[in-house]
């Protein structure tokens, strides 16, 4: 369960906004990760560590840098809402355990609004406009990936030197 | 199965695949650049334990983002890099010679070939008859490591395009048309495949333009039948041409869009975001600061010929500096042998080495807040080349080459 304050953003949300690339290449993700959204006034005022960021379609589009979610979950983001994200930013965010939530609904969030995101019941709850918000849910191969932590802990799963979560292989799926 | 389909189901040693199936496939090349390749080393060697990779003959590196080096942290990427090529004797590291799509279409793919690039745009190699497409860097270390990666199989829609070229209207304006009414999400998750009269007519520097901003609309994949013209490509470059893969009998689409090329006309896609396409000339006389003529979209020996027929014996306007990049050595080559390069400096255009340049901005070419830059490039994004108080237009070679001669948005129709 994650209950945290909302950093609301808008229709296609590109990757050079969440961290343009005069950063990409600095050395370290902790060198990159203090510019991240630096031209826009929600976050650089509002953003606290654990906050959640919310757009609405499209969230993610452009290059596929994956400096973009990793700046984020580097910042502390506690899960992006979207009604839908592009693909390469998706899987990218899959693949470095950072949490996704597709919501039909993402556009009747507002800046600041206080959600509690239940990924398990598929439902957030928007405390501050006293409403239920359906998730829409992950496949369950992106699932798998993500309860695993990201895909290189999903991988070593698959060769056995990982004694986590139950993962299946791809061949299972 | 349609085209893509079978070349998915090859890859991944299957006989039949179909939309929505997740596979794994084998990759002919895993290629990656500067701006993401330090973190996909990190992933390769620090949480992967890699020791080395799968084929040292099919991961290319190339630096194209950062080159020439601007900054001290440039120079470290590349040295970071540079270094690991070698530890893992890897056969091709291409080092400021090029843009990374130009340089896979002149010495690697190959129609059939199934390609992943850390790179969006690495959907270009569809011109030619591949399946590419864009993932981040951990995806590119795991396919560094074990060869293959996981992918969905994606639904198709089809764009047919009729009609003859009309004069002063390019693939360019056909992309930003087609990606204005699917919009920026339109082909997400999908492939599209373009075919009909005027795509055969186009020739594979004008189709490579074509899919390579397929990703501006989401797509996953943006591929052609390859044909003829194909053929003398791969010749062309010294590579073999595998038999052509054809749609089956009951190949399915989602959906088939419908294009007649006799009456488009130039197009431009205005701030911020690539769907943002209206004809030219809702934007004619609007000044601007700056033009590029380059990018992995248009920085082809054919764009710099059509820019320079523009510009020969002319002067650009004094109210705008203008920048020409060539993709890659190769056409740099040409240009300069054909004499286009003396005629863009002879205009009073700067011309600098190949690169990703002013398309990325990393580099040279940024512009400075409140100014206007017309660029042939793929992507319009806020603060894409400097100031996020800046304004990013894009347009064909030809749309470029007019208004940098009058410093204002114009028609090349009325200058050719």
């Amino acid at each position: 369960m994650i209950k945290a304050k909302t950093i609301k953003f808008g229709d296609n949300v590109d990757t050079d906004q969440i961290i343009p690339a005069q950063y990409l290449s600095l050395s370290t993700i902790q060198q990159i990760a203090p510019h991240t959204f630096e031209f826009h006034g929600n976050f650089a005022n509002d953003f606290k560590p654990g906050d959640i960021i919310c757009g609405n379609d499209n969230f993610g589009c452009g290059s596929s840098r994956e400096q973009a979610p990793a700046v984020l979950q580097e910042r502390g983001v506690s899960a992006v809402i979207a009604r839908s994200f592009a693909r390469i930013f998706y899987r990218n965010a899959i693949n470095i355990g950072l949490l996704l939530v597709e919501c039909e609904k993402a556009d009747e969030i507002r800046h600041g609004d206080v959600l509690e995101i239940d990924p398990q019941k598929g439902v957030i709850r928007n405390i501050t406009t006293d409403c239920n918000l359906e998730i829409t849910p992950l496949p369950p191969f992106m699932q798998e990936i993500l309860n695993c932590g990201g895909i290189v802990k999903y991988i070593d799963n698959r060769r056995g030197q990982y004694d986590g979560l139950e993962c299946k292989s791809i061949s299972e799926i | 199965m349609n085209a893509i389909e079978k070349i998915i189901a090859a890859h991944a040693g299957l006989k039949t695949v179909k939309p929505g199936q997740i596979v794994d496939v084998n990759l002919d090349y895993v290629m990656a650049n500067d701006a993401t390749t330090t973190l996909s080393i990190d992933v390769f060697q620090k949480e992967l334990k890699g020791e080395r990779v799968f084929d040292r003959e099919k991961v290319v590196l190339v630096m194209d983002h950062y080159t020439p080096c601007c900054s001290v942290d440039a120079a470290e990427t590349h040295k970071k890099m540079r270094q690991f090529g070698r530890d893992q004797e890897l056969s091709y590291i291409y080092d400021g010679v090029g843009v990374c799509h130009q340089l896979m279409l002149e010495h690697h793919a190959k129609p059939g070939d199934f390609i992943i690039g850390a790179d969006s745009h690495t959907c270009t190699y569809g011109a030619i008859g591949a399946l590419s497409t864009g993932m981040g860097s951990t995806d590119v270390a795991v396919a560094w490591m074990e060869g293959k990666v996981w992918i969905k199989v994606p639904f198709a829609i089809k764009i047919r395009v009729s009609g003859k070229w009309p004069k002063g209207v390019y693939s360019k304006d056909l992309a930003l048309k087609v990606i204005g009414d699917l919009t920026a999400k339109g082909a997400t998750y999908k492939a599209l495949v373009f075919e009909g009269e005027a795509i055969r007519d186009m020739t594979v520097s004008e189709r490579v333009t074509l899919c390579n901003m397929g990703i501006e609309a989401g797509a996953k994949f943006a591929y052609m039948q390859p044909d003829e013209k194909v053929k003398t490509f791969m010749k062309d470059m010294g590579r073999e041409y595998d038999p052509v893969i054809e749609d089956d009998d009951d190949a399915s689409y989602e959906w088939i869009l419908t294009y007649d090329v006799e009456n488009l006309e130039p197009q431009i896609a205005y701030p911020n975001s690539v769907d943002q396409v209206k004809s030219l000339s809702d934007f004619e006389g609007l000044e601007i600061d700056e033009v590029f003529l380059g990018a992995c979209t248009n920085g082809r020996f054919e764009d710099l010929e059509i820019a320079a027929a523009i510009l020969k014996g002319k002067k650009i306007s004094d109210k705008v500096r203008m920048l020409v990049t060539p993709v890659s050595n190769a056409v740099y080559m040409k240009a300069m042998e054909r004499g286009l390069i003396g005629t863009f400096i002879e205009s009073g255009a700067m011309v600098s080495p190949p690169g990703c340049s002013a398309c990325f901005g990393g580099t040279i070419g940024l512009i400075g807040p409140g100014e206007r830059l017309l660029t042939t490039a793929n992507r319009n994004f806020k603060g894409r080349v400097g100031s996020p108080d800046g304004e990013i237009y894009l347009a064909s070679p030809a749309t470029a080459a007019a208004s940098a001669l009058y410093g204002k948005i114009t028609d090349p129709r009325k200058v050719i």
